[in-house]
């Protein structure tokens, strides 16, 4: 262990008083050698993004400090070091990617001259090696037409382009160390899969050490030499990538790794008879109007999609962002109105109704939403929330509260919890409360719009087996929508793959795994990451 | 996280504010025990300046200024209360209204609130006054017409940001009308910018309405800071507290106000508070 880039000896950084507990890290030490990319893994909550940013002096000071430890740095301490020597170091030595790139980036400065700003900052470079550095980074990072590129703006490139624009600016000069911060977590899945293969190769060239902060092991799978997982603040496991994987030690890594969805298909129960749910030819397209007198833009989100789902049966509508899997869902549940096409549950026309004419049939058809913060009312007491549908529907006040309770034991909370209001419960049990709500009027159809995606991985597979159970006590089909193809292998018999508005795959989950048709379908297998990982976990 | 009381009431300058008001307040009630004689009789010689006798001193006709700082309390906070209270009624109703409904119904009252914001508030009072003749009721209305299009801008902004939020979209799958989704869902969520910026607007209009009465459009035979102010103010120099007595009282009660608007703020929107 003697080329140590970086040495976190013993830090500890504590939280304002009012926080839940007293330290976000505590008395961890670890240290990251030359050329290597550690993952630091954990749930949110457990301190990763702040070490990092401890690291950087980008603590939110004063209520959040380091109080103890140090941070070792090419032989200096970073907790000591005066702001000026700390800015010098930021961008310099030490550079940093973030998560979401759109907010990362200055929305009114063409990127070449923000990548340009960072040379211009901290180098004497004459303006013309500047541009042919510039350039040539962009070059480096992938990116067609470098010439094209550095003239244009952040929000004329894709999330991916956008992140390699981020990337290309950390590079700029040729840090000893990078620090990445869930970078991939906003980006589609075969995009993260190019920036994941785009970090690595880069790193290996330059030969920089990689601090990668992740929720996710498949994406540790991926790209990690050695990893750290952590819990509370404190350092639970850490060790060689190909140790922790596949042969966890401590209690509760074994637990997320078990938690992590696989790639075993679903297999089907039975042959459904007569379908719940027909969607035929459904179309729609948003009209935004052009600003000054410019053409109206137009989008097709759903372009003639049909698909049905059986009785008791389960489909995967999956898609990366812009796919239309979302407003196919809204138009099914009566959010969206569809221009062409229609919809028919248990036989009966549903699409073309008002509101006024959809509200018997929503006994029959429910949602679950996608962010548990905002899908409770702060204002309402959970019981009232989920009485609501119900009592829509006929039954009276003091029984659908009843029932409320019993739906909250059910879903695994306590009755008692109906007298409370949604900021008392966390992302996973509020996760259950939305699925109590949905269930409340008893329906045939759920519809569910990514309702895991919010969750921490351990959390995510709770709520994924609370909903495989309730299926089966209610007899219940369910439309789930998502972006995760292994998600999807968990919870449903049949996948329909999203592309642009157009389904281009749709069959059972086995058959698709097993023999992927569509190019599109095969490349979003492709980019699941740490397939293999997965597929060798017992 | 401390509770809404704690944060609202451990803030000092709150304390202050309350207190202020809280006299004020008492005083308004309470004015017909405290001064039980028209503040408009005669009780001296004028021009008495303020002593034992006659804390505050007599005006030019011989009244007493205190009895008058008490009857005045209350016709001011009434009128500056009562259109306050129906401009965030107005508003409110409005400003929901197109801020849920979107579209041509938004185009429409917006406009319609953009030509009531684009009159001067202060000119468009006196015409109105002018045209309805002087009354504490058409005090009410004329304050309350050019002071309700910034609460309806508030309210708009507010509900189309948690209308499209996602409990809103389940109400809307559950079935519930539309009507009842604003009632029950959307407004209680708008409630905490609508309270700070209704607090604020009473000391707005507390000015307005002695302003008005300044001009002599107050209401007539009501005793008023404002009409005490104008009535002294040719006697400034020889006679100074008929001006500054009321002038002062004016100034405490809106800063007052504006205290107490800003520790709402702060107690409802901690994280703003915090940075």
């Amino acid at each position: 262990m003697s080329a140590h880039i970086l040495a976190i000896e013993n830090l500890t950084v504590a939280l304002p008083a009012w926080s839940d507990r007293k330290h976000a890290v505590s008395n961890v030490s670890i240290s990251i050698g030359t050329k290597e990319i550690l993952c630091i893994v954990g749930e949110s909550g457990s301190g990763k993004s702040i070490m990092g940013k401890a690291i950087l002096g980008l603590l939110p000071k004063p209520h959040v400090r380091a109080t103890g430890g140090r941070i070792v740095f090419e032989r200096r301490d970073l907790l000591g070091l005066p702001e000026d020597e700390m800015r010098k170091l930021r961008g310099g030595r030490i550079a940093m990617i973030f998560q979401e790139p759109m907010t990362a980036l200055n929305p009114l400065m063409k990127v070449g001259r923000q990548i340009d700003e960072v040379l211009e900052v901290h180098t004497d470079l004459k303006p013309h090696k500047r541009k042919a550095r510039v350039l040539a980074l962009i070059n480096d990072v992938r990116l067609p037409d470098p010439e094209r590129i550095v003239n244009s703006y952040p929000h004329q490139l894709s999330g991916g382009q956008r992140q390699r624009i981020v990337i290309a600016m950390a590079l700029a000069l040729e840090p000893a160390l990078i620090i990445a911060d869930e970078p991939t977590t906003a980006l589609d899945v075969t995009t993260q899969a190019q920036i994941l293969h785009l970090m690595k190769e880069l790193q290996r060239a330059h030969g920089t050490s990689i601090l990668f902060i992740t929720h996710d092991f498949g994406v540790v799978a991926e790209i990690a030499d050695r990893v750290a997982v952590m819990r509370h603040g404190e350092i639970v496991e850490a060790g060689s990538a190909d140790d922790v994987l596949r042969n966890p030690q401590a209690d509760y890594t074994k637990a997320l790794i078990a938690a992590v969805p696989g790639l075993k298909p679903r297999l089907k129960d039975a042959e459904a008879a007569r379908p719940l749910l027909v969607v035929r030819d459904l179309e729609k397209t948003y009209v935004t109007a052009g600003g000054f007198g410019g053409a109206p833009r137009r989008v097709t989100a759903v372009n003639k999609v049909s698909l049905e789902l059986g009785r008791q049966s389960s489909l995967a509508l999956v898609g990366e962002s812009g796919s239309g899997k979302s407003t196919l869902a809204r138009c099914i549940i009566g959010l969206e109105v569809p221009e062409g096409g229609e919809i028919l549950l248990d036989g009966a026309r549903i699409s073309g109704l008002t509101r006024n004419q959809l509200r018997p049939y929503r006994r029959d058809i429910q949602m679950i939403f996608q962010d548990p913060f905002a899908s409770l009312n702060p204002r309402q007491r959970i019981g009232n929330i989920i009485a609501l549908g119900p009592m829509i529907q006929g039954v009276s006040r003091e029984q659908a509260i009843a029932e409320a309770r019993e739906l909250l034991s059910l879903v695994g909370l306590k009755p008692e919890a109906a007298d409370r209001y949604p900021h008392e419960f966390s992302g996973g049990q509020r996760q259950r409360i939305g699925i109590a709500r949905a269930l409340a009027v008893k329906p045939k159809l759920i519809v569910a719009d990514e309702p895991v995606s919010a969750l921490d991985v351990s959390v995510q597979k709770q709520v994924l087996e609370l909903l495989n159970d309730l299926r089966h006590k209610f007899g219940l089909s369910m439309l789930f929508i998502t972006h995760d193809l292994r998600v999807a292998a968990t919870v449903c018999e049949d996948i329909a793959i999203m592309q642009r508005g157009v389904i281009v795959e749709h069959g059972p989950t086995a058959k698709i795994f097993a023999n992927p048709e569509h190019p599109y379908t095969r490349s979003l297998l492709d980019a699941v990451p740490g397939k293999e990982w997965i597929n060798a976990l017992p | 996280m401390k509770l809404f009381w704690q944060r609202f009431l451990g803030n000092p300058r709150v304390i202050i504010g309350l207190a202020w008001l809280a006299m004020v307040v008492f005083v308004a009630l309470f004015a017909n025990v405290l001064a039980p004689r028209d503040p408009f009789s005669i009780v001296a010689v004028p021009f008495i300046r303020p002593s034992g006798a006659y804390w505050l001193g007599t005006d030019s006709l011989g009244r007493d200024v205190l009895a008058g700082l008490m009857h005045g309390a209350r016709t001011t906070l009434l009128i500056a209360v009562f259109a306050t209270l129906a401009a965030v009624a107005f508003g409110t109703l409005v400003g929901a209204i197109a801020g849920y409904y979107g579209g041509n119904i938004d185009d429409v009252l917006m406009r319609l609130t953009e030509f009531f914001q684009t009159i001067p508030s202060f000119l468009f009072a006196i015409v109105l006054i002018a045209v309805l003749s002087p009354s504490a009721m058409n005090l009410v209305i004329a304050i309350s017409v050019v002071s309700w299009p910034p609460i309806t801008r508030v309210v708009r902004g507010e509900v189309l940001s948690v209308k499209s939020r996602e409990f809103v979209q389940a109400a809307i799958v559950a079935g519930q009308r539309d009507s009842a989704i604003l009632l029950t869902q959307v407004l209680p969520n708008t409630l905490s910018p609508l309270i700070v910026t209704g607090s604020l607007l009473v000391a707005t209009a507390i000015l307005v309405e002695s302003a008005l009465s300044f001009l002599g459009l107050g209401a007539p035979n009501q005793m008023s800071w404002g009409f005490m102010i104008g009535a002294g103010r040719s006697f400034l120099r020889d006679a100074w507290w008929l001006v500054t007595v009321p002038g002062i009282a004016i100034l405490l009660t809106v800063l007052a106000i504006n205290l107490v608007g800003e520790g709402l703020n702060d107690a409802l929107n901690p994280r703003l508070a915090d940075l």
